[in-house]
């Protein structure tokens, strides 16, 4: 992304307040939905509202300008504006309640070619194709680590998907020209994909972080020791210092999900202490012999 | 997919009373109404534009109907247009070739 000081129009040393004004003045102009059908505006629009989100928070804001965080922001998908509606079927009730009959434009415009009028100010019939919008439910691991899944249209034709290393539910993708064919030689509307990612029974992912739960055994978090930790790339061997606890938190830094740009995550293990499934004679006479066997956990 | 005035107030962050107002108003028009309404997709994404016109745009309550009835005739008037252009596309050729150049010669006048 661009310099968000420039995007907005800014100098370095603008207050929260003009910057409020400059996002205002240029959101006016370039809000996709105040922008029906131009794609221009979109991205216009995501620059400037990137550049907002950056500056508009003095914490983001200061740590940009020391030049530890750089630009990138949070991109809103397509499919939250209204305008990816306003022309479908959904938007139907929407039109019809503007007060609005749908025969008043062929009337005007068939009135007027019959006097030798001007008709639409159209210049050309070619027409872009509409959007199709799709669900695609992947497995965590795949979201985590991106993969290939073949979808399936309606019409028969398949098309092999990329998807995104750390997709996450609700990432939206945005396939050109896999769309609704143009009219009269315009190009094919968008295949719009939407990512519902499935949990997974071990893993669970904050970000790029991804975190499990992990049995011990009651010896292992007495004494310490080398266990084996499932991570998404497979098993990793990890040393449980002694004396550790139910909750207690250890890091692999590194193991989390790794984005093709920015640092990867890491993965973090809660520990849960088990006791052996069955009553242990030994241990309970153990405990019931251990000098220590009264202590405080509940602070009272 | 459908979700309550309550879940949709919390995901896009409005005021259950401000939703409740917009619907009073015909702004947002939900796909199920009465007591317990649902809003789709289409809804929870007007939810948002008004949100945004409020809020980054500073368009009042006074305002906002004029914009939404204007935003809402262009979109039946781009539905329309593209009813047009959608039936001159299966005429014959001919045809097709007749209402380009009319169009195109009255363009260039």
């Amino acid at each position: 992304m661009n310099d968000p000081y420039k995007t907005l129009g800014l100098a370095k040393t603008a207050s929260a307040d003009e910057i409020k004004k400059a996002y205002r003045k240029l959101a006016k102009q370039h809000h996709p939905d105040l922008n029906p059908g131009s794609a221009e505006a979109a991205a216009k629009f995501k620059d400037i509202s990137g550049a907002y989100d950056l500056l508009s928070d003095t914490d983001k804001r200061a740590r940009f300008d020391r030049g530890e965080i750089d630009a990138s922001g949070q991109e809103r998908a397509d499919s939250s504006f209204y305008r990816s509606y306003a022309g479908g079927p959904q938007g139907a009730r929407y039109r019809s309640n503007a007060g609005f009959d749908p025969s008043d434009i062929f009337a005007d415009m068939f009135s007027r070619a019959g006097q030798g009028g001007r008709g639409g100010g159209f210049n050309e019939f070619r027409m872009r194709g509409g959007d199709l919008s799709y669900t695609l439910t992947v497995d965590f691991l795949e979201a985590a680590k991106g993969a290939q899944k073949r979808l399936s249209f309606p019409d028969g034709r398949t098309l092999d998907v990329n998807v995104p290393l750390g997709a996450e539910t609700g990432t939206v993708l945005r396939l050109r020209g896999q769309g609704q064919p143009g009219a009269g030689g315009g190009p094919a509307g968008d295949a719009l994909i939407e990512i519902t990612v499935e949990p997974h029974p071990l893993f669970r992912r904050e970000g790029n972080n991804v975190l499990v739960d992990l049995p011990v055994t009651l010896t292992e978090a007495v004494l310490g020791g080398k266990i084996n930790v499932p991570t998404i790339d497979g098993p990793v061997s990890m040393t449980v210092p002694a004396g550790s606890n139910s909750g207690t938190r250890l890091r692999l830094r590194g193991r989390g999900i790794a984005p093709r740009s920015g640092s990867a995550g890491d993965q973090y293990i809660t520990l849960k202490v088990m006791l052996p499934k069955e009553p242990d004679a030994a241990l309970s006479d153990f405990i019931r012999n251990w000098p220590g066997r009264e202590y405080d956990v509940r602070g009272v | 997919m459908n979700r309550s005035l309550h879940y949709v107030a919390a995901e896009i962050g409005v005021t259950v009373e401000d939703l409740s107002g917009w619907i009073e108003r015909r702004w947002v028009l939900p796909v199920r109404a009465g007591k317990n309404p649902a809003l789709d997709d289409a809804d929870r994404a007007r939810v948002r534009m008004i949100l945004d016109f409020h809020r980054d745009l500073a368009i009042d309550d006074e305002a906002m109907p004029v914009v939404l009835d204007l935003l809402d005739r262009l979109h039946a008037a781009r539905a329309q247009l593209r009813a047009v252009l959608e039936a001159v596309a299966v005429l014959p050729e001919p045809a097709q070739s007749v209402i380009l150049r009319k169009i195109q010669g009255e363009t260039e006048q």
